[in-house]
């Protein structure tokens, strides 16, 4: 058939004609939009998503409110002297001469969430009350982020035995729900920010791992990888030059949506009253100590401020900090993160 | 007489990056019984075009106007249960990608007989039967067996077979093959072919087949039309299209067959490629393509015109062609010639086409 | 490679993975200073030095470390996980025993999840970007943003102490009995929650995912009815994966059933397992740890071979 065809001539299409003379128009196709980078698309997408940038600015919100609520000082010295909550948050109000407050006050204009067991102001406990979980779980992210994509980069990277055993090992942290591994190491190393820290580090690595590990073995075929390393590029070199890029998109959701998680975990672990000291203005902790009260309803009234205030902070944040996890994912055109067990915190 | 007529079709895509006129204001007729070629490159609106004879046309497309009358009814105006009733029994299509078109969780034979069921009430083993009778028509051995077998457990070519099985099985009187051949080799394309060809005409069925070659329009098709960016710029009968082609677009895919055998011209390609239809070029969508361009052609949009007496073509006529040439616009010439060496290659392939 | 044999190598890397976790969970415990005897030492100071080592011997506390894993292990291997020290009673008498109202509370949560989420993911991806959909992906993710143990102080605060629909506590009552279905309902919902809304939104991103290919088009091309299309040929598949997480969700079920026994004071292995951290006994921590542990790696053992019985495609490799 192909020789039939061939009997065909065409002559006179001088395709030279194109190519040589100028343009006819200012259309080109470079003009099409293609060109835009990927990274510059998604932050424009992510822009335009309302329901992501109200995330942003809740996130925003109550992490300044909480940061300037009382003043900081670190080593005796102030460096951050502002001070938007009324009262200091574990002050005994009713025991300050002349005070009228009592326990289990209901709200007032004076203590908008009402005073908490011991008389304190719900409200100023409320804005303090961010800052461990918070910044516990922006540090935990960071960190597991950090490990879990050099552990899960030389895995895919390297692959053979090392992967085997390495993958092996992230079989291992994956048979245990991490708050139940969170909650072990607590009970053994006392509560405490650091300890907090660790506790929810040594499970949330895997996560990680696991993700940058597939990610790498799909970009390794790429044919850049295999021109770099045919080029005599050096192991180190090709991993953090070429693939680690490209494997950013899906880690950057899975961190996003990570962040809700460890705060619901920290507040958890004081809920059950095993992250802080009793007292201490965290919002899990301050919950733990409502919950006697609710199951014996001191004389009659049941102080309903005391449990929603502090826990609908948390759901609150959370809530924003996975609507920015969702539309991080919608502006990376990443896949649909499992993101199984929040809420457990696990 | 005519099965199919469209009139003025447009479709519209409303993507992220703006608006994508994926078919525009576009005509034709297919008559029973008679193979029809489509013809053009990838992303010249084929696809889209073959999925609005069925309606189904998905978020964010939208089937923007124009009527399409199968039958003297037009489809646009049916009811969903109505479209459904013609869906898959009076027209049916075989897709691009046999391999994506097939469900990969059930059996191919389910996937085949639930279409009968459905349409003609068959019961359950009637349907099974009459299933493996196709699959055994479309060349699948040992069909009785196969029947249970998963898409994945049949190679490219016999995934290609069922699918064109599952177009035939209710009879249709159109059937619309969306490049059915582009996934397989050489030797399993040729079978292909001749098969939808002898079914074809064993069924009396017409066919809308749609294709990026030339070589297969001239093998199977009566009447051609070429597409270029959702436009159709070239309406001819096959024998006219090949001898004496109006439009450089129809020229430019005519010299870049590969000619085996043949090594003394090199394989002309036209340059460049297919614009991304969000932004088509201004006046000729062809023109920063076209060897014959000049500056009116970046400003005036050709009408599609009987190349003969300039006057704007319907969808009754065979032969047209979208150039500034046929309106008396163009100032040069179409310098391109078309030329036969040796006996007829249509005479011998045409005659066994009809 | 046959389904079997996929089953049967699937069944046998399960055991380099329980090794690892009874060293880890052993290893864990025995870093990190202080042993029991420290505890009841400390509960009773008139105990003395003699006496404490006597105890440290009983114990084996005395021997190298991987002296006692290898003594731990062995006693495991016989279904023996030691003794709690302040009652003197078996561990496994007490896993056993708490075993029940833990599986009752799991159950019921995971039920909860699956009925809710198919249905709902179903619905909002055939409506999707309408405002069914919306509304609900919208509870979707405050279901995954709520804090358990908040959503059960205020299911008690609603439910128990406004409405007085239920007593702030469960009744002792036979677990298996129709009525503790009702006791079961608030903290069922409870630890079910976050389960029913990861659970809905894969299933939604997944039939959503499934309704762009071509095979639906194809489908529909069939002329088949929508219900067909959606109920048939793109649920199927979307089930794959959807079956396999819901077994995957069992590590999300068993943490919150530690959050949620300690919120309604359900007596199960969850609150036990406080317990046991706050008085320091090793042996009933090591013992509900790998326990979860185990578990956990048969749910994603069973995880793994639905995937494989259920997709076609799949080559056991
Ligand atoms: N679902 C969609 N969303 C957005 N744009 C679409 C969609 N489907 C088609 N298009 C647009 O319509 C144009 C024509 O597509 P179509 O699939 O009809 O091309 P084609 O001629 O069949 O090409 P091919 O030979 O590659 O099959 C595409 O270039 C694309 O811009
Ligand atoms: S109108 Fe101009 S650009 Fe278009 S095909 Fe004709 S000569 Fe070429
Ligand atoms: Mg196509």
């Amino acid at each position: 058939m192909s020789t039939e065809r061939g009997r065909i001539r065409v002559t006179g299409f001088d395709t030279d004609r194109v190519t040589e003379r100028d343009d006819l128009s200012d259309w080109s196709e470079a003009t099409t939009g293609g060109t835009e980078s990927r990274w510059r698309r998604a932050l424009r997408r992510f822009r335009h998503n309302r329901v992501a940038m109200l995330g942003v600015y809740v996130v925003a919100a109550m992490a300044l409110l909480s940061f300037f609520a009382r003043p900081v000082t670190i080593a005796g010295i102030t460096v951050q002297p502002f001070s938007i909550a009324p009262y200091d948050p574990s002050t005994i109000l009713y025991l300050e001469p002349g005070s009228t407050v009592g326990r289990y006050d209901p709200p007032t204009l004076a203590h908008p969430m009402g005073t908490d067991a011991s008389g304190r102001d719900l409200f100023s406990r409320v804005l303090v009350g961010g800052r461990l979980s918070i910044s516990i779980g922006f540090v935990v992210v960071g960190i597991t982020a950090t490990f879990g994509l050099a552990y899960g980069a030389v895995a895919g990277y390297y692959g053979g035995w090392v992967d085997e055993i390495l993958m092996r090992f992230v079989d291992v942290i994956f048979a245990f729900p991490g708050l139940v591994l969170a909650l072990v190491i607590v009970a053994l190393l006392g509560g405490g920010y650091w300890p907090l820290v660790i506790a929810f580090s040594v499970p949330g690595w895997a996560g990680y791992a696991r993700l940058i590990r597939g990610e790498i073995l799909s970009v390794k075929e790429n044919e850049y990888v295999l021109a770099a390393q045919a080029l005599g590029a050096r192991d180190r070199s090709v991993i953090f030059r070429h693939i680690v890029p490209n494997a950013m998109a899906p880690l950057i959701v899975q961190a996003s949506l990570s962040i809700g998680t460890v705060v619901i975990g920290v507040a958890a672990l004081g809920f059950l009253g095993l992250g802080f000291e009793p007292g201490t203005p965290e919002w899990g902790t301050m919950l733990d100590q409502t919950r006697e009260t609710l199951i014996q309803g001191p004389g009659g009234s049941i102080p309903w401020w005391a449990t929603v205030f502090p826990g609908g902070a948390i759901f609150l944040f959370v809530m924003a900090m996975n609507m920015i996890g969702d539309g991080v994912n919608d502006a990376l055109d990443a896949q649909e993160v499992g993101n199984v067990g929040q809420g457990g915190g696990g | 007489m005519t099965l199919l007529e469209i009139n003025d079709l447009t479709v519209n895509f409303y993507t992220e990056d703006g608006v994508v006129t994926a078919v525009d204001d576009l005509s034709y007729r297919i008559e029973s019984g008679e193979t029809f070629g489509v013809v053009g490159e990838s992303g010249a609106g084929k696809s889209v075009t073959a999925l609005s004879l069925m309606r189904l046309i998905e978020d964010p497309g939208r089937i923007e106007s124009g009527e399409i009358l199968f039958k003297g009814e037009d489809l646009l105006e049916m009811s969903e249960a109505e479209i459904r009733s013609v869906r898959g029994n009076e027209i049916a299509m075989i897709f691009q990608d046999a391999q994506t078109a097939l469900n990969p969780v059930y059996s191919v034979g389910e996937q085949i007989s639930e279409a009968i069921r459905h349409h003609l009430n068959y019961s359950d083993a009637e349907a099974r039967d009459r299933t493996i009778q196709l699959l055994d028509r479309v060349g699948i051995p040992d069909a009785e067996s196969r029947y249970d077998d998963y898409p994945h457990e049949f190679s490219g070519g016999m995934q290609q077979r069922a699918v064109i099985a599952m177009a035939l099985s209710c009879d249709p009187d159109l059937l619309i093959a969306d490049e059915p051949t582009t996934a397989l080799d050489v030797t399993t394309e040729a079978k292909i072919l001749d098969q939808i060809q002898d079914l074809a005409d064993e069924f009396d069925t017409a066919v809308q087949l749609i294709t990026h070659d030339l070589g297969v329009v001239a093998k199977i098709c009566e009447r051609v039309m070429v597409m270029y960016a959702g436009r159709p710029v070239e309406k001819a009968p096959v024998e006219d299209l090949y001898y004496d082609p109006k439009h450089p677009y129809t020229v430019g895919l005519m010299s870049s067959i590969p000619r085996i055998g043949d090594e003394r011209d090199r394989l002309q390609t036209i340059p460049g490629t297919m614009p991304d239809l969000v932004d088509v070029p201004p006046g000729c969508a062809f023109h920063p393509r076209c060897p014959y361009a000049e500056e009116s052609c970046a400003q005036k949009q050709p009408p599609l015109v009987d190349p003969e007496t300039g006057d704007a073509a319907t969808a009754a006529d065979d032969r047209a062609a979208a150039c500034l040439e046929y309106t008396g616009d163009l100032e040069g010439e179409l310098e391109f010639e078309v030329s036969v060496e040796g006996e007829d290659p249509l005479l011998e392939e045409g005659q066994d086409a009809r | 490679m046959s389904l079997r044999r996929f089953i049967a190598k699937r069944v046998l890397l399960i055991f380099p993975i329980l090794f690892g976790v009874s060293v880890i969970t052993f290893a864990l415990v025995h870093i990190t200073p202080g042993d029991p005897v420290d505890v009841v030492v400390a509960l009773n100071p008139d105990i003395s030095p003699a006496e404490e080592a006597r105890l440290r011997a009983r114990y084996g506390l005395n021997d190298p470390i991987w002296e006692q894993y290898l003594d731990w292990l062995v006693g495991v291997l016989q279904g023996d996980f030691g003794k709690v020290i302040a009652t003197d009673r078996a561990v496994s008498t007490v896993i056993v025993e708490r075993l029940p109202e833990t599986i009752a509370l799991g159950l019921f949560g995971w039920v909860f999840a699956v009925i809710i989420a198919v249905p709902a993911g179903i619905y909002a991806a055939v409506r999707k970007d309408e405002l069914g959909d919306h509304v609900s992906r919208f509870l979707a993710l405050s279901g995954i943003s709520i804090p358990n143990f908040w959503l059960g102080l205020m299911l008690i605060l609603v439910g128990a102490l406004t409405l007085n629909l239920w007593p702030v506590l469960a009744p002792r009552t036979a677990l298996y009995s129709p009525e503790m279905l009702w006791y079961l309902l608030l903290p069922g919902i409870t630890i079910g929650t976050a389960s029913a809304s990861t659970l809905m939104r894969i299933m939604r991103s997944s039939m959503a995912e499934e309704m762009n290919k071509e095979y639906v088009t194809a489908a529909r091309a069939k002329g088949l009815p929508e219900r067909t299309v959606v109920l048939k040929h793109v649920l199927r598949n979307s089930l794959i994966s959807v079956t396999t997480v819901a077994a995957f969700l069992t590590a999300s079920i068993v943490s919150g059933s530690v959050v949620v026994e300690q919120v309604f004071g359900w007596p199960g292995l969850g609150r036990a397992l406080i317990s046991a951290v706050s008085n320091r006994e090793i042996d009933l921590i090591l013992g509900i740890t790998l326990f979860i542990g185990v578990a956990i790696i048969l749910a994603n053992l069973v995880a793994d071979i639905l995937y494989a019985v259920l997709d076609p495609r799949i080559r056991y490799d």
